[in-house]
């Protein structure tokens, strides 16, 4: 259906047939990828890599909820119980969220643009290698974090880095100081990615694809990245403000000689608010491609949605003290950020509602892809509705601190991002290797996550409003947290076990994987029109769009989209 | 792997659902509204989402032909701007109100002040008013409605951020070096109230425990004239008490009347007179104290009181003073 081109094809006719590559030996494959700037290679590395890093990030998190199942544990140290959380936490923000949205960003843009690459092909390969080498700096910690012949000294001052707990009084040796390098280094990576992508969007778009006939996710990975600038630079001043104190004796941060801790959160939380949206956007780019498809409808409202997503992207960058109702702002500060942060639920129920307006009179198919992002709609509605209950101050004051917050915000990084992520994978991967993954396997990690998810996640909420905060180690008998905090910690374990399945899936598909063909969905972006994996030129003729949906025009030529925009 | 829980620990909730004192009671009323409202928006959205999965699922992959297609409405639009918007208006107001009630509250002139300081990992009292200084267990007046006297805590920190956070009695408030911030704590009923510190500050941040003990106005009194007293001087004890001025002890801590006046560590010229020790880590009783002593690291990992590497002569005799200091 797809090939049968017709004579009012908004896509030119392209020459179909897969290349033949010879045979390659391992170091010229090696010397391949090492090289590569191809968009597309790159946007696999960058998958790859964040992959390990989520199981790494997953096995630290497990340890915690063993340490955590049952009060006063001694399954872990203390020192090695904070060495884990903050582990976590830096690598599951900065090594696995951010490289691997990118990753897909790096893959999908240029192809559903009608690109043949990023706008700067070496500074994309320049910008994965200094993230990753970031990442290899944070693990290194363990074996250079206290000299090379001291005993591995992992980080252990979370992933906020409070000041002035990482002054060197309170944090000798040299572990804070591979965090501090680390996430200097994937900061500059991520400021060049996020130049490239913009650069990308704004100027490598084929003929005829206006800005409001871009797919969503285009205008998203615009969106985020933009933020990024904004947001990460001043996270990467923060990172040299730290170690100038740490190092010339500079006293920025540092209480003792007068400095701010405030200082601190103020330059962390303008990066540190922005990057959850940041993070999110993506995520709501993959659900803009993957609900419409398998509702077999348009999306609901594609200006509203743009518009949505803009606002949001301005709105975010107001909100950074709703980290901070509780050090003591004043009442004023307090209530021009209760505002700034309950308006933006605003913009971001118009997106849960265009959702469901575009699900409602659709023809759902409930393939893997469609699966998640259905999870994804109902715990992001709840992470969105914990995020108001945080945006009322007084309510933070006992919440903020709390495995409450713990809870809202995997409900975002999890919940909501990873199942996305998730999606996405079910959805492109039959793009990128030419062959679909197994939808048994699918299914079976879909509801294991789901139920670990939910015995996880939703049990997490309780002992933060019985008054367990968070980062401890261990805690007290007798409060009413015992049962819940089993629960969460067996929840973690299916979770795992899913994870697992999906990585199994990956590498048994990428062998044995039904054959996909070009246009497995029956969908309607540029991607699809080539061939799967697709060449490493993209497109053999550029292609020319006259609607949003550049196949479904092709597809039915009786009724094609242009009439419509 | 698992070793058990001292049974001292009083039974006692930390649940922000059972308020105990005025901040915590605006509190509470304010979020079981938001949660009221968080929850019908979430009925209503998740039963629509519900509803569409169900009503439009389509098993047969592949005989389908497209449904109507449907681009946008700008009335629908319009609606899911606007109505949430007016919800967040409303929320906005009651939220500003209760911030302003609490943290523009006018201190009222029978209010009893307390310097808190945070420190890595335990928790100063100072009462510059009433001359008493004390660590770990809060004691604070039961207010008579007639005559509301609230507690304020001016509150600061010797090195890193902490959080001070009671959930019976009120929200947190950070403890942040080079500043000080204030909270106002008004129980309604005499009890031990727990909590713990809420800003990760270090190894040891899971037990830098709080427990407050709100007295009686009489109780109250009693305490205070108490912990007024000079510290106890036993002759039965002479020799704990040499030791304790011999030794390194008197460069943290303070008994007063004696020389040793170090302020690294908790004041412990009433040290009897508390339920706990470690800020609340273990039960203050003589072989707690002992061991505490002897190796605080085996109680409280991360401590920053070193082993004192004792004789048992000394470790006994200095034992044997402390639990009569009442
Ligand atoms: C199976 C999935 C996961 C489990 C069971 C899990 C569990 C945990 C636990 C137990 C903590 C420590 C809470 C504390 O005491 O402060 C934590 C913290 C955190 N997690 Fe996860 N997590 C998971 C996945 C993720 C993912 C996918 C992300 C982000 C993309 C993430 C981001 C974070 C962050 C930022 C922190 C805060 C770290 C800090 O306090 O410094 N987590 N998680
Ligand atoms: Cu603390």
């Amino acid at each position: 259906m797809a090939d049968s081109v017709s004579g009012l094809s908004s896509v030119e006719a392209i020459d179909l047939t897969p290349v033949e590559k010879p045979r390659q030996l391992f170091l010229e494959v090696l010397y391949d990828w090492v090289t590569t700037v191809d968009h597309k290679k790159i946007g696999l590395m960058y998958i790859a890599y964040s992959l390990i890093f989520l199981v790494i990030g997953g096995i630290e998190a497990i340890v915690m909820r063993i340490q955590l199942a049952v009060p006063h544990n001694t399954f872990v140290s203390p020192q090695v119980f904070n060495r884990m959380f903050t582990l976590h936490g830096t690598t599951m923000v900065f090594f696995v969220g951010m490289p691997i949205l990118f990753g897909f960003g790096n893959y999908l843009v240029p192809l559903m643009i009608g690109a043949r690459d990023m706008a700067f092909p070496r500074l994309n390969a320049f910008s994965f290698w200094i993230s990753a080498f970031g990442g290899f700096l944070l693990y290194y910690s363990f074996i250079g974090g206290s000299g090379l012949y001291g005993a591995g000294s992992a980080p252990d001052v979370g992933w906020f880095a409070y000041a002035p707990l990482t002054a060197r009084v309170f944090s000798p040796g040299h572990s804070t100081d591979y965090w501090t390098l680390s996430i200097l280094l994937s900061g500059i990576g991520s400021i060049g990615t996020a130049l490239n992508i913009v650069a990308t969007v704004i100027c490598m778009r084929c003929p005829g694809m206006k800005l409001n006939r871009m797919p969503l996710l285009a205008w998203l990975y615009l969106v985020t990245s933009s933020m990024v600038f904004i947001a990460v630079s001043p996270l990467t001043a923060a990172q040299i403000m730290l170690m100038l104190d740490r190092y010339v004796g500079s006293h920025f941060f540092d209480a003792q000689a007068g400095g701010s801790a405030i200082l601190w959160m103020h330059f962390f939380w303008i990066f540190g608010h922005p990057e959850v949206y940041i993070l999110v956007l993506p995520a709501f780019a993959f659900a803009n491609e993957i609900i419409p498809v398998f509702s077999r409808k348009a999306i609901f409202g594609y200006p509203a949605m743009v518009a949505a997503s803009v606002g949001i992207g301005f709105i975010s960058l107001s909100v950074w003290a709703h980290h901070m109702f509780a050090v003591g702002m004043g009442a004023g500060a307090n209530v021009f950020f209760v505002f700034s942060t309950m308006i933006i639920s605003v913009p971001t129920g118009i997106k849960i509602f265009n959702w469901l307006a575009t699900i409602w009179g659709g023809k759902i198919r409930f393939a893997s892809p469609m699966l998640f992002s259905v999870g994804f709609l109902f715990q992001f509605l709840v992470a969105g509705l914990t995020g108001i209950m945080l945006s009322v101050a007084p309510f933070d004051w006992q919440l903020t601190g709390s495995y409450f917050v713990v809870a809202h915000f995997h409900y975002v990084l999890v919940g909501a991002i990873l199942f996305m992520i998730f999606a996405a994978f079910y959805y492109w991967f039959p793009k990128a290797t030419g062959r679909m993954m197994s939808e048994r396997l699918g299914k079976w990690h879909f509801w294991l996550m789901v139920i670990g998810f939910h015995l996880t996640f939703d049990f997490m909420h309780i002992p933060g409003l019985l008054g367990m905060p968070r980062r401890i180690y261990t805690y007290e008998p007798g409060r009413g947290w015992e049962i819940w905090n089993l629960l969460v910690s067996i929840g973690a374990v299916i979770q795992a076990i899913a994870t697992l399945i999906f990585v199994y899936n990956l590498v048994h598909s990428y062998y044995k994987g039904e054959k996909a063909g070009n246009d497995p969905w029956d969908a309607w972006t540029l991607e699809w029109s080539t061939a799967s994996p697709p060449p490493s030129y993209n497109f053999a003729t550029t292609p020319i769009v006259h609607s949003r949906r550049p196949l479904w025009d092709i597809k039915h030529p009786e009724d094609p989209d242009w009439n419509y925009e | 792997m698992f070793i058990h829980s001292p049974s001292y620990f009083a039974q006692s909730s930390t649940s922000i659902f059972s308020p105990a004192g005025t901040p915590s009671h605006w509190i509470f009323t304010l979020s079981m509204f938001v949660l009221s409202i968080t929850a019908v928006i979430f009925v209503i959205v998740a039963g629509l989402l519900t509803y569409a999965l169900i009503r439009y699922r389509h098993r047969n992959l592949l005989t389908y032909n497209e449904p109507t297609q449907i681009y946008g409405s700008n009335q629908i639009e319009l609606a899911w701007t606007v109505i949430p918007a007016l919800i967040v208006v409303m929320l906005f107001l009651t939220a500003s109100r209760v911030i302003l009630a609490t943290q523009d509250a006018k201190k009222p002139t029978d209010a009893v002040d307390v310097v808190v300081v945070g420190h890595q990992f335990w928790w100063e009292y100072r009462y510059p008013k009433l001359g008493i200084v004390t660590a770990n267990e809060l004691h604070v007046p039961v207010s008579d409605p007639a005559h509301p006297t609230p507690t304020y805590l001016e509150m600061s920190s010797a090195d890193l951020d902490h959080s001070f956070w009671v959930p019976r009695l009120a929200g947190k408030m950070d403890l942040i070096p080079n500043r000080v911030n204030t909270m106002w704590i008004d129980p309604e009923a005499p009890g031990l109230y727990l909590g713990q510190c809420a800003q990760y500050c270090g190894v040891q941040h899971a037990k830098m425990l709080l427990r407050v003990y709100a007295d009686s106005p009489k109780e109250f009194a009693a305490w205070v004239a108490q912990q007024q007293k000079p510290a106890v001087e036993d002759p039965a004890v002479a020799e704990g008490r040499a030791a304790f001025l011999r030794n390194a002890c008197v460069n943290c801590h303070t008994i007063s009347g004696t020389p040793a006046n170090g302020r690294f560590g908790p004041d412990l010229t009433h040290l009897a007179s508390r339920d706990t020790i470690a800020s609340g880590a273990v039960e203050n009783n003589p072989t707690n104290l002992k061991q505490w002593i002897d190796n605080p690291d085996s109680l409280k990992p991360g401590s920053l009181m070193p082993a004192m590497h004792l004789n048992d002569h000394d470790l006994n005799a200095i034992t044997a003073y402390l639990t009569t200091l009442h």
